[in-house]
């Protein structure tokens, strides 16, 4: 790499291990996690979206047991009943209670976009990273191999695995939807942090870590990724509402959570032909509960941010 | 700001615009709404692209209701929904019952001013038929002598096996087949050719359909059909001008070079955006229709096209969203018709899967459904619950509705249908829990209706039977798949009548049909069916089809749940248009005021 | 760069070749025929149709002549339609999707890095807090209730605009503002947080201390250097726009390419399967390779080419 340098070898000596160590102990990492948090704790905002954040799991486990209602109940009496004092958000066109629904669908979201958003964030900020630190080759041929895998039509992909995968009735599980998605959501990831890397590798701080002998995972780890956590997360926090709407996209084509499960974005989804008629409630409702998981997470990806940041740090 | 940024943005900006083919998109020419003033245009949404508006490549309703306006066949259906004669004058039935002798209008013109002649009929069947042309709906034309075998002709050499593709299949060559022909340093390849095109010229041959003279024109069916001059109305068999189509194989792809002889001809046609039909001043009878015009939008979107009907721009709508449909009925909104299908939506029980085998169990499960809360409650769409598999809308030998002749064969009974359903478990060996252990599932393709359906269903057999069914909701293709492999328990299916005959339903589960996707098999049933098939009494036929239809429900092998009906809303200032149960609404007879 | 360009160029090649196959496989391997239909089609019918259009031939077979007519440009003819091949329907509908595209892109250019700047250069103040609501109703209302939600107000009973179809600008402003939303959206949210980054960075303090007024150091360093990020994202988001969408052409009945990247799967339309896919990549291809020569003319010291070092 350096071989083109006016420099020549001998002039550099290696960094011996006391020189590495200087470096990794420049500050104590044990205390980094709890400054991160208090720090956190201070950010309103952030906490507010923590805090929808814990309430909506909680919801989304005990909400389908609080007023009554099963969630595969019909009840043809009470179709497309507005939201009263029984039915809080309404039934659907079988009669079903949209409250418990509502809550059913939250946890399957939650869990399709944490998940994708988690895998996401895991292959592509390694993928990403790794690409943009190796050598021109290696980035080149690992970028080639993006752009095949993230041209290759998903819902084939999708219409495989869950083929594949499918044991009698399953249809398509939430294992599949969430590797069908996993498996091409990385790309823009990985093109993003490799872009990030290509340049902040060659900042001072880079520079200087790499003259003392820091290995290039080090480097990347250590000052790369922390000073570009902030697009990262972004981009995670984009990622989740993202998965939402593949699943529900998904479903549209026969390809989702099968029902009489839900989703906040099938019941989104469902309610759409409630709209001409005057039932708007039952797309508005589960609209309203995804930005509301996304208000929390781009708030809480945001404080996280800045918690996280390594030139906040005092 | 730097100026490479700025350099750079519009840099990626221009390629983008660049690699758009530097084309500019089409410039404005066709604005969606036609110019209206003075004219009569009938302005309604066609639902799909049409795949072809060629009549013998058609497969669909979105063809064919641009079909039917420009298209004529040898009958046609007047505005009372009655069969009379239209490209034919009259026709003439032999004693046999066998061969049908049509007597061509001498005033039947083509829109580019010829004479529509016999030879146009025969050369359009024939090519039809033509397995290299790969019409879908050539099947339709099976009722005349020699089409199957004509339409079925191999060509010799091996191909891979379609059901497994490490086999494959060889077609030989009869040694007599090579008689008269000189094969000396031929390839293979140019051999079997050579023996095609033989076997080809044979078929052909043997193929009953001629023209006599310019304006007779007879053909030979395999059967007695009482129905063959109503088929005749079907687009499959619409003529298409045999010297336009012998000039130019393309004719059907451009309005410039389409020439039909139905009561409108194509002007214009924007692949997936809108298709223009002008009155044809060729028809002969021009002076029956009102219309000047007829704009077709072609839009998916259900609701989005409701949209557009509510705010004025359509004259009629035909496929309303269902939970329009339903309020519309609700309130008994004038401008909706429910108008009359032939067709039945049923569950196939997969009558070779364990406890499916038992007729009581298959039973139970027909007998606790509740197809009338189906229909008011979730399809909303004014269908009609089953009362059989046979819908509604065919007359028997009589005159009379053939469904009402027969009466209900279907019950809903919670009690009795759990008592058969628990007997039938036994008799297989299981209990419920066996049953719930199973993971059976209804399997359906995706869409909202059937959606809806299934998870009625599996709740009214969940209270009713104490069973757990679980759902499948698969791709439409993934679905036809594990149908014709067996590989399901209860499956969504439903069929729409070609043709004026409760055999247009009861053929599909006759053992050999390629429909019969539960398995089905009585002897006597196909003993009916095949006998029915042959002969021309209508006595012996309906009393044949009764019974059949009497045996199919004793076994329950498929649980019909509700005949069709479509549903579609008509401007108040619009008259004249009304659906026969075979069709999309008739547009060609309507006025506006 | 001349030698980077002819690389990258044979590397697109392969690149396209690893598409194709894969895909070949993979449509092979998914259940279902063009031909598959619910109902009663005899065998003769469905043997016909197959050999029109070489089905009955070996999948190797298939594959070699697929390719070889690929070479000389054709994508083949559609098995649904019978009107129009797969180039005609990429010529025809292209233009449409790319021109709704384009102008998405525009709007989400325009707007989006804008914002994020803003919300940064004010965090946590109100401009910080209305480009954060912007861009949560833009990310969070997926596009198909969007569509819906905007022919039901501002066409429906507004009426300011047409409700559906395909022909004056007027009909191209509702989806181009429905496909704007996210991309948008997403670029804001990068920029606020990279703009962030750089803020706190020490040459923009030292340029500061210089005494530089505040709107010249924004512009002249943070934007650039923050607008990096939203770089990176642009290969994608644009060619997804301007290949189209297939809920917004659906919901908004337009004539477009997009709609054709599920149909043809649904059909299982072969060749029009491998036409919008190969398509597709190339012109992914291509948007990757401006971002990556975009990365170099933007900040100097990224080298992806020998000549940088």
């Amino acid at each position: 790499m350096k071989a083109d340098s006016q420099f020549s070898k001998e002039m550099f000596q290696k960094a011996t291990q006391e020189d590495r160590n200087a470096e990794k102990i420049r500050r104590p990492s044990i205390k980094y996690w709890p400054d991160v948090w208090r720090r956190l704790k201070q950010n309103k905002l952030a906490m507010t979206g923590l805090i929808i954040i814990v309430l909506m799991g909680i919801m989304s486990v005990i909400g389908i047991y609080i007023n009554g209602f099963d969630y595969r109940q019909q009840d043809y009496s009470l179709i497309n009943i507005h939201p009263n004092s029984i039915h809080w958000f309404g039934t659907d066109d079988l009669g079903r209670d949209l409250f418990t629904r509502t809550w059913f669908g939250a946890r399957y979201s939650l869990l399709i976009g944490i998940l994708a958003a988690a895998i996401d964030f895991l292959i592509g900020v390694l993928y990403g990273g790794i690409a943009g630190m190796a050598t021109r080759k290696v980035d080149a041929i690992m970028m080639r191999i993006a752009e095949v895998i993230y041209s290759i039509p998903y819902m084939l992909i999708v219409i495989l695995l869950s083929v594949v995968f499918s044991t009698q009735g399953s249809g398509t599980s939430l294992f599949v939807l969430i590797l069908a998605m996993s498996l091409t959501g990385w790309v823009p990831m990985a093109i993003l942090v490799r872009g990030q890397v290509l340049q902040l590798k060659e900042s001072e701080y880079s520079l200087a870590s790499e003259s003392l002998g820091a290995t290039k995972g080090w480097i990347l780890l250590k000052h790369i990724i922390p000073n570009t956590l902030g697009p990262i997360l972004v981009n995670v926090t984009l990622t989740i509402p993202r998965a939402i709407f593949a699943e529900a996209t998904l479903s549209f084509l026969g390809l989702g959570i099968q029902p009489p499960k839900a989703s906040l974005g099938s019941l989104a989804n469902e309610g759409l032909a409630g709209l001409p008629v005057g039932n708007a409630y039952q797309v508005l409702i589960p609209a309203l509960f995804i930005s509301l998981i996304m208000f929390a997470f781009n708030v809480l990806g945001d404080g996280l941010r800045d918690a996280l940041d390594p030139r906040l740090r005092k | 700001m730097s100026k490479k940024l700025l350099v750079l943005m519009s840099l990626l900006l221009v390629v983008a615009i660049v690699i758009t083919g530097c084309s500019t998109p089409k410039p404005e020419e066709t604005p969606s709404e036609t110019p209206t003033k003075g004219k009569k245009i009938l302005r309604t949404n066609n639902s799909s692209e049409p795949g072809s508006l060629d009549p013998a490549l058609a497969q669909g309703t979105h063809e064919s209701w641009v079909l039917e306006n420009t298209f004529e066949g040898l009958m046609k259906y007047d505005a009372d929904g009655k069969v009379i004669p239209g490209m034919a004058e009259s026709y003439k039935l032999s004693e046999d019952n066998l061969t049908y002798t049509f007597k061509i209008r001498q005033d039947a013109i083509w829109s580019d001013g010829n004479p529509v002649t016999a030879h146009d009929f025969e050369f359009s069947w024939k090519r039809a038929l033509d397995p290299n042309l790969g019409a879908f709906y050539a099947f339709q034309l099976y009722y005349i002598k020699g089409a199957e075998e004509y339409n079925s002709t191999l060509k010799p050499g091996t191909y891979p096996d379609p059901e497994d593709d490490t086999k494959t299949i060889t077609n030989p060559i009869e040694p007599s087949e090579l008689e008269g022909l000189d094969t000396n340093g031929k390839s293979e390849e140019e051999i079997n050719e050579m023996v095609y095109q033989k076997r080809l010229a044979a078929a052909l041959e043997n193929l009953k359909i001629k023209a006599l003279d310019d304006y007779t024109l007879e053909v030979t069916l395999v059967t007695p059909t009482g129905y063959f001059p109503d088929l005749t109305a079907f687009y499959t068999y619409f003529p298409v001008s045999k010297t336009v189509v012998e000039a130019n194989p393309e004719w059907a792809k451009e309005p410039e070079t389409h020439v039909s002889n139905g009561p409108f001809k194509l002007v214009s046609w924007e692949h997936n955006a809108t298709i223009d039909l002008e009155k044809s001043e060729t028809y002969y009878d021009t002076a029956s229709i009102k219309l000047d015009g007829i704009h077709f939008d072609i839009i998916e979107d259900e609701n989005t096209a409701w949209q557009k009907y509510e705010g004025g721009e359509y004259d009629i709508l035909a496929t309303l969203p269902q939970a329009v449909a339903a309020q519309m009925a609700q309130e008994k909104n004038p401008e909706l018709t429910i108008g009359a299908q032939v067709g039945t939506y049923y569950y196939n029980l997969n009558n070779e899967i364990k406890p499916f085998t038992n007729v009581k169990v298959r039973k139970g499960l027909a007998m606790t459904l509740d197809r009338q809360t189906i229909v008011e409650k979730i399809a909303q769409g004014g269908q009609i619950a089953a009362t059989g598999v046979v819908p509604l809308g065919l007359v028997d030998e009589t005159g009379k509705e053939y469904r009402e002749t027969v009466g209900s064969l279907l019950d809903y009974n919670v009690e009795e249908g759990k008592k058969l359903f628990e007997e039938g478990l036994q008799e297989e060996g299981m209990t419920i829990e066996d049953f719930n252990n199973s993971n059976f599932v209804i399997l359906y393709n995706t869409l909202e209706a059937h959606k809806k359906i299934a998870q009625a269903a599996q709740e009214m057999w969940r209270s009713a039977l104490g069973i757990n069914l679980g759902l499948e909701n698969v791709e439409f293709q993934v679905k036809l798949d594990r149908e014709k492999a067996g590989d399901f328990t209860i499956s969504r299916a439903g069929w729409n009548g070609d043709y004026s005959d409760p055999m247009t339903m009861l053929d599909l589960w006759w053992s050999g049909s390629s429909f019969n996707d539960a398995n089905y098999n009585n002897p006597e049933y196909d003993r009916l069916i095949l006998e029915t098939k042959a002969t021309a009494d209508q006595t012996v036929r309906f009393n044949n089809m009764r019974a059949a239809e009497k045996i199919l429900m004793e076994d329950m092998p498929v649980v019909p749940i509700y005949f069709y009906t479509q549903p579609y809303a008509v401007k108040p200032n619009v008259t004249g248009i009304h659906k026969l149960p075979l069709f999309y609404p008739t547009l060609a007879y309507a006025d506006i005021q | 760069m001349k030698k980077y360009l002819l690389k990258r160029l044979g590397m697109s090649l392969v690149t396209l070749w690893a598409v194709v196959t894969i895909t070949f496989i993979l449509m092979h391997s998914v259940p279902g025929n063009p031909f598959a239909q619910e109902g009663k089609m005899p065998k003769a019918v469905y043997d016909n149709l197959q050999a029109k259009y070489g089905l009955d031939k070996p999948y190797t077979e298939q594959y070699a002549i697929y390719l070889k007519n690929l070479l000389k440009g054709d994508f083949g003819d559609s098995m649904k339609s019978r009107v129009e091949t797969v180039n005609d329907m990429i010529e025809r509908g292209f233009p449409v999707s790319a021109r709704l595209g384009l102008q998405a892109l525009v709007i989400a250019l325009c707007f989006g890095p804008a914002l994020g700047a803003l919300a940064a250069l004010y965090q946590n103040k109100i401009p910080d807090y209305i480009s954060m609501i912007i861009a949560i109703i833009g990310i969070s209302v997926p596009s198909f209730i969007m569509g819906t939600i905007l022919i039901q107000f501002l066409a429906r009973n507004v009426g300011w605009l047409p409700i559906a179809g395909w022909g004056t600008w007027q009909h191209t402003l509702l989806p181009s503002f429905a496909m704007a939303l996210m991309p948008m959206a997403t670029m804001a949210r990068l920029m606020r947080s990279s703009m962030l980054e750089v803020l706190g960075q020490d040459y923009i303090k030292t340029a500061k201390s210089k005494g530089i007024t505040k709107p010249a150091v924004i512009l002249k360093h943070a934007v650039r250097n923050a607008i990096l990020p939203v770089i990176s994202i642009l290969g994608t988001t644009i060619s997804n726009l301007i290949v189209g969408s297939f809920v917004i052409e659906k919901i908004f009945g337009i004539p477009g390419l997009g709609r054709f990247f599920v149909q043809s799967i649904y059909n299982r339309d072969y060749t029009l399967i491998m036409g919008t896919t190969i398509f597709y990549a190339a012109i992914l291809i291509i948007m990757l390779l401006l971002v990556d020569i975009a990365y170099m003319l933007i900040d100097p010291r990224i080298k992806l080419t020998k000549e940088g070092r």
